[in-house]
C-alpha cells in the first residue's frame, strides 16, 4: 500500500437542500484494492460513488484520480471547474455500474459495449468489437451480442452493463448497489462476475446491501452512516469485531432480518443463509 | 339443478344478439346511400369541371408551392424548435426564460395574424439594417424589397411552427429516463455526444407522432398564405374560380389534393413511428 492511491477522497462534503448527504468523507483506494461500502439507506453510500464519478458535483473537499484533481483545475491561483470535455475525459477513465443497469435500449448488446470505446477512446471499430466480444464471453453472454437489452433478464442486463464499463479499461470500477434491482434468483450470477473481477486484481468500490458478499469480496470494508465514514477496516474487523455501537446495531438488525427471512414460506433464495450462497459461488466459479 | 350437472361447453355458444348494431348499421347504410345520390345527381358539383382542372398546370404549380412551404417551414421550424427546447432546458435562467416567452408569444398569436403582420413589417420598420447596436450602420435595405409574400410566408410559418416544435421536443427530451443521461455521461460521452447518441434517439419515440401531426397541420396551414397573395394551392384555385365562378368544383380539386397529400403523409408517419418505437418496451 505505497505510492499514489488510484483514488483519493479527501473531506468531501455534499448537501441536497437541507440534507447533508456527505459530511466530510475521506477514503483512499489503492491499486488492486476492493473496498465495499455498507450502511443503512440514506447513509450517503450511493452519493459517494456518484460524486466520485462526477455525476453529482461536490460542495467541498477534493478527489484525486491517480493524483489528478477531479473536476477542477488550478488556474492563475484560483480553482475553477473543468470544461465539460475534460470532465468527460476524466469520467472515461472510471467505470460505473448502476443499480438500474441503464443499458441503452435503442442499441443491441454489442453496440452498448462498443460505442464508448470508439466514440470516447478513439479505438478502431474492429478492435472495439473484438474487445467487446471478449468481455461478453467473460461475463457469460457471448451468445447474446445481437440481442436488444429488453430481451435480457435483469441479471443478464447487469452483466452487459459490467462488460460495458470494463470495455474502456477503467482505472477503477464503481458499483452502485448492482444487485438491488434484481429478482433474488438473479443476484448470484452478477455477484459471481464481480467476484471474478476482484480476483483478477481490478480496483473497485462496491456499494452493496449484500452483507455476505461485502465481506467475501472486500480487502477493506467501510461502514457509513449519516454521510460519515463511521468505521473502516478489514472484513474480519468490521463483521466479527465491530467497534462502534452503530455498526453493531446495523449488523444485528441485518442478521435479524436474514434470520426471519429463513422462516418466510416460499422465499426461494432467502431460505439459504447468506454464507451458504457464497460457498456455492466458490464451487461454481 | 339439472343444468348444473349436465356437461356444459361454452364453445358451443351462439354469438350474442345485438339488435342496436343492426339499427346503427342500417342508419349508416341509408346515410351513405343518400350522400352518394347527392354527389351523383347534383349537377352543381360539375364533376367534368373537376376532372378538367385536377391536373391543370397552374393547380399543380400551386400544390408544389404548398408542399415547398410545408417542407421549408417544417425544417426551419424543427431546427429552431430544437434550439428553443435546448434553451428552455438549459440551466441558465435568462436563456430559459427568453425561450419560454418566445414559445408563449408565437403559440398564442394566430398564424393568420402573424402572416399579415410579417407581410406589413415595412410599416413598422421601413429599413432593415446591419450594424453595431445603438451605433453605426454598415448596410441597410428597404424592408419592402426584402419581405416579399414568399419571405413573409416562410418567416410566419417557421416562427409559428418553431414554437410548437419546441414544446414537442422538450416533452420528448424530458420523457427520457434520467438514468440514461447518467449512463451516457458515465461512459465518458461529452454533453453533445450523449444528447445526439443517447437522449435524442430515445426522445424521438415521443417526438415523432406529434411531429407528424404538425407536418399535416402545417400543410393545411399553408392555405393561409393565400391572403398575402402567395400562389399556393388554395390561391391558384381561387384565381381560376374568380374568373369562371365554378367555386365548388374548384374547391373540390383543392380538397382532393390536400386529402391525397395528407393520406401519404399519414402512411409515412406510421412507418416512422414503427422505426423509432424499436428497442422500447
Amino acid at each position: 500500500m505505497s505510492g499514489t492511491p488510484v483514488l483519493r477522497i479527501q473531506d468531501v462534503r455534499k448537501r441536497f437542500g437541507d440534507h447533508q448527504a456527505l459530511d466530510g468523507v475521506s477514503l483512499d483506494v489503492h491499486e488492486g484494492e476492493v473496498v465495499t461500502v455498507i450502511g443503512p439507506s440514506g447513509s450517503g453510500k450511493s452519493t459517494l460513488v456518484r460524486c466520485v464519478h462526477q455525476l453529482e458535483s461536490i460542495d467541498g473537499g477534493a478527489m484525486y484520480l491517480d493524483g489528478e484533481l477531479l473536476g477542477y483545475e488550478l488556474r492563475g491561483g484560483h480553482l475553477r471547474p473543468l470544461p465539460d470535455r475534460r470532465v468527460a475525459a476524466q469520467r472515461g477513465r472510471m467505470g460505473m455500474v448502476f443499480q438500474q443497469f441503464n443499458l441503452f435500449p435503442h442499441w443491441n448488446v454489442l453496440r452498448n459495449v462498443v460505442e464508448a470505446q470508439v466514440a470516447v477512446h478513439g479505438r478502431k471499430p474492429e478492435e472495439a468489437r473484438e474487445q467487446a466480444l471478449r468481455l461478453l464471453e467473460r461475463v457469460g453472454l457471448a451468445g447474446r451480442a445481437d440481442a436488444h437489452p429488453r430481451m435480457l433478464s435483469g441479471g443478464q442486463q447487469q452483466r452487459v452493463a459490467i462488460a460495458r464499463a470494463l470495455a474502456t479499461h477503467p482505472r477503477i470500477m464503481l458499483f452502485d448497489e448492482p444487485t438491488s434491482a434484481l429478482d433474488p434468483e438473479l443476484v448470484d450470477e452478477v455477484l459471481r462476475v464481480v467476484l471474478d473481477l476482484a480476483r483478477g486484481g481490478m480496483t473497485m468500490i462496491i456499494v452493496t446491501h449484500e452483507m455476505s458478499f461485502a465481506r467475501e469480496v472486500a480487502d477493506r470494508c467501510v461502514f457509513m452512516e449519516a454521510g460519515r465514514v463511521v468505521e473502516t477496516g478489514t472484513p474480519e474487523e468490521i463483521f466479527d469485531n465491530p467497534v462502534s455501537p452503530r455498526l453493531r446495531a446495523f449488523l444485528s438488525r441485518f442478521s435479524g432480518r436474514a434470520a426471519s427471512d429463513e422462516h418466510a414460506p416460499g422465499s426461494g433464495r432467502m431460505a439459504q443463509t447468506p454464507d451458504e450462497r457464497v460457498l456455492e459461488e466458490e464451487t461454481t466459479s | 339443478m339439472s343444468t348444473a350437472s349436465q356437461a356444459v361447453d361454452v364453445a358451443t355458444a351462439r354469438p350474442r344478439v345485438r339488435p342496436l348494431r343492426w339499427v346503427a348499421g342500417a342508419v349508416l347504410l341509408v346515410l351513405a346511400a343518400q350522400f352518394a345520390w347527392f354527389l351523383v345527381t347534383n349537377p352543381r358539383f360539375a364533376w367534368p369541371v373537376v376532372g378538367t382542372y385536377l391536373f391543370d398546370p397552374n393547380i399543380l404549380r400551386g400544390l408544389g408551392m404548398s408542399l415547398l412551404l410545408t417542407v421549408i417551414g417544417m425544417v426551419l421550424g424543427s431546427v429552431l424548435g430544437v434550439l428553443l427546447a435546448a434553451g428552455r432546458l438549459s440551466g441558465f435562467t435568462p436563456v430559459a426564460w427568453a425561450c419560454g416567452v418566445y414559445v408563449a408569444v408565437f403559440r398564442g398569436v394566430p398564424p393568420l395574424v402573424q402572416l399579415i403582420f410579417w407581410f406589413n413589417l415595412g410599416y413598422l420598420l421601413p429599413r432593415i439594417s446591419l450594424g453595431v447596436p445603438f451605433g453605426p450602420t454598415f448596410v441597410s435595405w428597404p424592408t419592402n424589397s426584402v419581405i416579399s409574400s414568399l419571405t413573409a410566408a416562410i418567416i410566419g410559418l417557421t416562427l409559428h411552427e418553431a414554437a410548437y416544435m419546441a414544446e414537442i421536443v422538450r416533452a420528448g427530451i424530458l420523457a427520457v429516463d434520467g438514468g440514461q443521461r447518467d449512463a451516457a455521461r458515465a461512459m465518458g460521452f461529452t454533453a453533445g455526444q450523449s444528447f445526439v447518441k443517447v437522449v435524442l434517439p430515445q426522445a424521438m419515440r415521443v417526438i415523432v407522432p406529434p411531429t407528424g401531426s404538425q407536418f399535416i397541420s402545417l400543410l393545411k396551414g399553408t392555405s393561409l398564405v393565400s391572403v398575402i397573395a402567395m400562389a399556393d394551392l388554395l390561391y391558384s384555385v381561387q384565381v381560376i374560380y374568380n374568373r369562371t365562378y365554378e367555386i365548388v368544383p374548384l374547391l373540390i380539386v383543392a380538397c382532393a389534393w390536400y386529402l391525397a397529400v395528407v393520406t401519404v403523409l399519414s402512411l409515412g408517419q406510421r412507418r416512422l413511428e414503427r422505426h423509432f418505437g424499436k428497442g422500447q418496451r
